[in-house]
This record gives C-alpha cells, sequence and structure tokens, in this order.
C-alpha cells in the first residue's frame, strides 16, 4: 500500500520532521534516523494518482545515479526507498542553502560573478569526471557549503554516460529549464556534456548583465530562437564587463557545440587565467548581429534535425587535456629543461588539442616576509615569467593553448600539486633532479608530486652518463 | 551472490572453455547455462560432457532447441542449422542425447526466471529481439528478472512500473544497475556463435548482493574453432560467421 509524506511518518528507521519545500515534482523533508547524527533532507516524488511517467522514471534516474556519485559537489546519499511502500531518497542536508537568492540579486558586482562562476564550474567539472553530465543546470539547482562548494543536486533528467538511459523514449518533447536549456538538448540530444556548459553560459550572462541571454521564454518554439538569434552582447548591457569576460561568455553560449569549451576544466582554466583568454571577435562584439547574418543563420538552422553526434564524456573529457609543465630553471636545471621540452612537443603530437600550463615555482622562505626582489632589485616573478616565455618559444602552439604562470610557495611540490587541482589538471610533465647533493638534503619534489597528485604525472630524467664516459670512448674508438 | 549466465554454446570448446576460465576469474558463485549446448559447432559430445561436470558440482541448465532437435526432437530449423544438427546427431552417445532430451525448459532461482527463448511459450522457441517482443515474456511470469539467450545478440529491456517495456542501451563490462522499481529482461549473447558483430564470446555476471548486471566478452580462439569445423565437413558459412561474429 503506498505512503504518503507527513510529519511524523517513520520508514526505514527515518522520522519525518518539516517539510521545506514543495517543488513541481517532488517534496523535501528534514529527518532524522538514529543511527545518523547529521541533518539530513528526504526527497519525495509527488506521483499524481494512477500512472506518471515522467515522474516516476525521472526519480528511478535519480536513485541510480546519485549513489554512484562521490566528492564535495554532491549530496551524499543516506538511505534509497522502494517504490512498493513510497520512493525518496535521503541525503545530507547542505547548510548553505540554494544560490537561487544570489542569482536572484544579479547584476552581481563583477568580482563576486568571477568568483561565483568559477565554483560553479568547478562543480560541473568534478560531475563530468565523475560520467554524469547534468541537463538541467540552473540556479536551483546549486546550493551552496558553509565551506564554499557549490553542490549540485536534482539528477532527475541527468545522463551516465555509462549507464542506460532510462529517459531516452521517455519524453517525446525536449525536457530542461527554458532559459538555460542547450540548443542540442532541445534537439532532445541527452549525450553532449557540452549542454552543461551551455547552460552555465547562459547562468554566468545572468549573473553578470542581470537578465538572461534569451529571456524567459515559456514555449518551445520561443526556445528554438536560440539557434540562430545571438544574445545582446553582455558589454553592451554591462559596458565595465571586461572584454576576457565577454569571450568566456559567449563562447559557453555558442550555438555549434563543437565552437563551445569542450569541457568545464577548459572554461575553468580561462576564468582562473583572465589575462590569457584569448579575445576574438566574440570579445569585441558591441551589439547583435544584423537580420541580415540572422536570416541567415535561421535558413540553415531551420532544418537542423541534430548537430555532430558528441564523444563519449570520458573521451570528449581526454581529448582536451590540460597539461601542466613544470620547469625548473635554475642553472643546474638547463639540460633537463631541453629534454622537457622535446617531451612536451612529443606529447603534443599524441595530444593535439591539449592546453600546455608551464609552472615555475619560486621557492619561498617558510618564515618571515619573502624578498619579491632580488640583490639587484629585479622583481624575481617578473624575471621568471620571461625566462618560462623564452623557455617556451619552441612550442608551436597558438598562444591561448599555452600559459605561462609563476608559483610561489615553501614546498615547491606543494605549489605544483595545489596549482593541479584548482586548475583539473589532467597530466603533470615534470623533470627529476639527478642524484645531487641538493637533492639528498633538499627531498625530490617529483617524488611528492608523484605520489600525492590526482592526475598522472610523467617525470623525465636526464640519462646517466658515467662520469669518464666520453674518456672511455674515445680509448675505444682509438 | 554471483550468478554467470552462459548461453548458446553451440559445440563450441575453445569459447566454453574460454568464458568458463573467464567465470572462475571472476569468482562466479554459480554457473547457470540457457541452453543450446550443441548445434552448429564441432565439439559436441565435449560441450554436453562439460555441461553434465558443471551440473553435478551445482549449475542449472535449461534446454534450448538445438538440444532438443540433437536429441530427436521434430524441429522447424533452415537448412544450414539442419545440417549441422543431423551431423550432431551422428556424434553424440545415447547418455548424451538423453542427457540434452532430460533438460527442464526453465528454471527458477529467487526472483530470476531462467530461459532459453521467449518466456511466454519457452517450446515455441520465440526469439526475443526488441521490447515489443519482450513483452510477452514479462506478461508471462513473475519474476523480477528474466534471462534468456536464443538470438545470439545480447539486449537488455525494462518494464516500468506502468508495465510499458522499453529497450535499453548498455554497453559491456559497465555494471547496470538492476533497479528494484522495474523488472529486466537480458537476452545473453551467445558464447559459441555471436552475431552482433563481435566475435569474442559473450555472457554475463549477474551480482544479486549488488543488485548489477555486467554483459561480458571473452576472446577465445576462434580461428581454431573454425578449422576445426571446416576439417569436420560442417558447412563454411558456419565457420566464417565465428571470425566475423555475425
Amino acid at each position: 500500500m503506498p505512503v504518503r509524506p507527513h510529519t511524523g511518518l517513520m520508514i526505514d528507521g527515518f522520522t519525518l520532521g518539516d517539510k521545506l519545500h514543495t517543488g513541481g515534482f517532488a517534496t523535501i523533508w528534514a529527518v532524522t534516523h538514529p543511527d545518523h547524527s547529521l541533518p539530513m533532507v528526504m526527497k519525495v516524488p509527488t506521483i499524481l494518482d494512477g500512472y506518471d511517467g515522467p515522474t516516476i522514471v525521472g526519480f528511478e534516474v535519480e536513485q541510480m545515479i546519485m549513489p554512484r556519485l562521490s566528492g564535495p559537489h554532491v549530496p551524499q546519499v543516506i538511505g534509497i526507498g522502494g517504490f512498493e511502500v513510497m520512493p525518496y531518497i535521503v541525503t545530507e542536508m547542505i547548510q548553505g542553502g540554494s544560490f537561487l537568492k544570489t542569482f536572484q540579486a544579479a547584476p552581481l558586482p563583477l568580482s563576486d560573478v568571477i568568483e561565483i562562476s568559477a565554483r560553479m564550474v568547478a562543480a560541473v567539472a568534478d560531475l563530468h569526471r565523475q560520467h554524469v553530465i547534468h541537463l538541467d543546470l540552473k540556479p536551483e539547482n546549486f546550493l551552496q557549503r558553509t565551506t564554499g562548494e557549490m553542490v549540485l543536486v536534482d539528477y532527475g533528467l541527468s545522463r551516465h554516460d555509462q549507464l542506460p538511459d532510462l529517459l531516452a523514449e521517455e519524453f517525446t518533447i525536449p525536457m530542461g529549464t527554458f532559459p538555460f536549456i542547450a540548443p542540442e538538448q532541445y534537439l532532445r540530444c541527452r549525450d553532449d556534456l557540452r549542454s552543461d556548459i551551455f547552460a552555465i553560459g547562459a547562468m554566468l550572462y545572468a549573473l553578470a548583465t542581470g537578465r538572461n541571454p534569451w529571456g524567459t521564454p515559456e514555449t518551445l518554439r520561443g526556445v528554438r530562437k536560440r539557434l540562430w538569434r545571438d544574445p545582446e552582447p553582455p558589454r553592451a548591457i554591462r559596458p565595465e564587463i571586461p572584454e576576457w569576460l565577454q569571450e568566456i561568455i559567449l563562447r559557453a553560449l555558442v550555438v555549434d557545440p563543437m565552437q563551445r569549451y569542450q569541457t568545464a576544466a577548459q572554461m575553468a582554466f580561462d576564468l582562473g587565467h583572465p589575462q590569457q583568454v584569448k579575445l576574438t571577435a566574440r570579445a569585441h562584439k558591441v551589439k547583435r548581429d544584423g537580420w541580415l547574418q540572422v536570416w541567415d543563420r535561421w535558413r540553415v538552422m531551420r532544418k537542423i534535425r541534430r548537430f555532430a553526434a558528441p564523444n563519449s564524456v570520458a573521451a570528449q573529457l581526454a581529448s582536451v587535456p590540460v597539461i601542466v609543465v613544470a620547469v625548473d630553471l635554475s642553472p643546474e636545471g638547463e639540460k633537463l629543461a631541453a629534454i622537457l621540452q622535446r617531451a612536451v612537443t612529443r606529447m603534443l603530437m599524441i595530444e593535439p588539442d591539449a592546453r600546455i600550463a608551464c609552472v615555475n615555482v619560486i621557492k619561498t622562505a617558510r618564515i618571515g616576509i619573502d624578498q619579491g626582489t632580488d640583490d639587484q632589485g629585479n622583481n624575481l616573478h617578473v624575471m621568471r615569467l620571461v625566462q618560462l616565455r623564452n623557455w617556451a618559444e619552441s612550442i608551436d602552439l597558438p598562444d591561448h593553448r599555452l600559459t605561462y604562470t609563476v608559483l610561489e610557495g615553501a614546498n615547491p611540490a606543494q605549489a605544483i600539486l595545489d596549482y593541479a587541482t584548482a586548475n583539473h589538471v589532467d597530466h603533470i610533465l615534470m623533470g627529476a633532479r639527478d642524484h645531487s647533493t641538493a637533492r639528498r638534503y633538499l627531498g625530490s619534489v617529483s617524488a611528492q608530486v608523484v605520489a600525492e597528485a590526482h592526475c598522472s604525472v610523467t617525470v623525465i630524467r636526464l640519462p646517466e652518463e658515467p662520469l669518464d664516459a666520453l674518456a672511455t670512448g674515445r680509448v675505444v674508438a682509438g | 551472490m554471483k550468478f554467470a549466465i552462459l548461453t548458446d554454446i553451440h559445440a563450441n570448446r575453445e569459447a566454453f572453455q574460454a568464458v568458463l576460465d573467464d567465470v572462475k576469474a571472476h569468482r562466479a558463485d554459480q554457473i547457470v547455462l540457457l541452453g543450446d549446448l550443441v548445434g552448429y559447432g564441432p565439439d559436441p559430445e565435449w560441450c554436453c560432457d562439460m555441461a553434465g561436470q558443471l551440473l553435478s558440482k551445482g549449475a542449472l541448465c535449461v534446454q534450448g532447441n538445438h538440444d532438443a532437435a540433437a536429441a530427436g526432437a521434430p524441429d522447424e530449423m533452415r537448412a544450414l542449422a539442419r545440417r549441422a544438427i543431423e551431423w550432431t546427431r551422428t556424434r553424440l552417445s545415447e547418455t548424451q542425447r538423453r542427457f540434452l532430451a532430460d533438460l527442464p525448459l526453465t528454471a527458477t532461482v529467487e526472483d530470476m526466471l531462467f530461459v532459453h527463448a521467449s518466456a511466454n511459450d519457452p517450446g515455441a522457441w520465440s526469439y526475443v529481439t526488441s521490447d515489443t517482443r519482450a513483452t510477452p515474456s514479462f506478461r508471462a511470469t513473475t519474476a523480477r528478472l528474466i534471462f534468456c539467450g536464443h538470438t545470439h545478440v545480447p539486449m537488455l529491456a525494462s518494464a516500468d512500473i506502468g508495465g510499458v517495456v522499453r529497450e535499453q542501451a548498455f554497453r559491456p563490462d559497465l555494471a547496470i544497475p538492476l533497479l528494484r522499481s522495474r523488472r529486466w529482461l537480458a537476452v545473453i549473447g551467445a558464447v559459441g556463435q555471436p552475431r552482433d558483430g563481435v566475435p569474442q564470446a559473450g555472457w554475463a555476471m549477474v551480482d544479486t548482493t549488488k543488485n548489477e548486471l555486467n554483459f561480458r566478452r571473452t576472446p577465445y580462439d576462434t580461428q581454431r574453432t573454425a578449422d576445426k569445423m571446416r576439417a569436420a565437413g560442417l558447412p563454411e558459412e558456419l565457420a566464417l560467421r565465428l571470425l566475423k561474429g555475425k
């Protein structure tokens, strides 16, 4: 016999408290359980009498996907209830609450826009790494932890790349939230992670300008317009938006998924390196396209049924890796730096779309105020940057795919590791010091990076040469 | 508990052995054979005896149409299959024929039903090739999980709470959660003669504790089996089919 949720109901050890929220498809309740001390919420789908297919299937999808997710950007699942009695999902309660209020206060100060969008993109990148495309990103579905991380909720429309798609044939119309839904999702594609990039782009647009890029359409016809109509450039609405931010927003909102950011990690990278965002015509755009251009696009787009098939999520993420190259610019590191250069070039043959982030670490003293200048008064930071650019000169990559960063830290390995984590790096390439006295006393930077990195690490070493190799060679030759 | 489900072995010793090794490596608790131990392939005796050994160690086995035909039942087979069955009959001993004749049409363990073809009339050998054709099976039983073979092409379908049956796309070697809110039917591919374009032997593992299904493929020496078939004078098309997997 099906049970309806109400305050005081006990089910599988959970006791329902207050109803916290009533949504279109579900209600949210505060719950307690004698075995779990953390604050928890229970989501119960609102199933209409009789057969309510889409709501049920959407909830099944959540029950299937959520227990497979982990990390700070998803709510931890505590319990799941079947449909025999009362379907539910119990998760930890996210204390910071919904992001909707912040969103409604848009336009926000630009520093907030940048900071918030970086956190949103980080959450989405983490989800994609776990093979899940959200497909219903909107402000209500971002919660915030008190520690700052954004938490993604509501997986009722989501797609797990490695699991059957129960929703594939469930809907005859596109499903999503109209202001944020991507063009390909409108065309009923459910397996493109770039649809989430589009949704973030639309939210970023709104955070920066105070309005949605295509307003708030209420019909599918209204949604369809975004296939050919370009949004007002953000800088036309709010001139103090920097060109680089307009570039990022509009690149996320390109109609053809192939021309968008290919991964959330890529987008996060640009948000983290504003000076190095490659500005295109998008950045300088001051008004919407003229009617002739729009009409041309309409003629093509009105017939389009789908865009080029996307890769699997895993393949998509792997095809555009972010590779960090940690370069040692000290005199002792010279030989190694040359070999490292060749290793990068070789790696680019295998990964032609990779993005290379060159980093160098200035080791700072543990205690006291660090010297930003050397004895001659030169700014160390700038000097290193110049050296780094010089080192990378022979790497044949367009500027926007090559970045330079000088890090500072008492522990160089930790500085590299932190940078890699913050930038969703896929691979670290670095040299290992040879068996020198320095290494014996300082410890090996590469060893610590290899041991603690969350991504692949390739360590390059100088071939070992016996001290008298040349002399021996001469003897043999003679 | 982990159930390894194998079907349509079709007298292919190399494939059968390779899968059994793989099953062992994956630590299955129980083996279930969904029929068609013989027919098409060059080693019907060995496959019968191996099935017999597995049964004596607790495995389950149901009968397929080729097993019934090899044991002497009247059949409605196509020319190729008929030629192979006639050859098979000459190879089997009386004991082996009786073993095949005595196999049951279905087996049940907990909420799982095992059957060779469509569950609504197991002896009619209907093919389950789509969600529409899976519907009668769901109607015929209350089992939550139905496993069958016969088509040599893996397929997965589920019936939701409203009884709507839909086919579900899946990828091999990835665990599929068998949501308890719906019922599931899996057509396990063939061990001994795959027809989905992948020559590797197909089978599946069900983990009832985790409630997950995993379609698996195991490579084996297809060339060796094909050579044996040619040497035995079996039709060339059947040998080629193994190499291409279709």
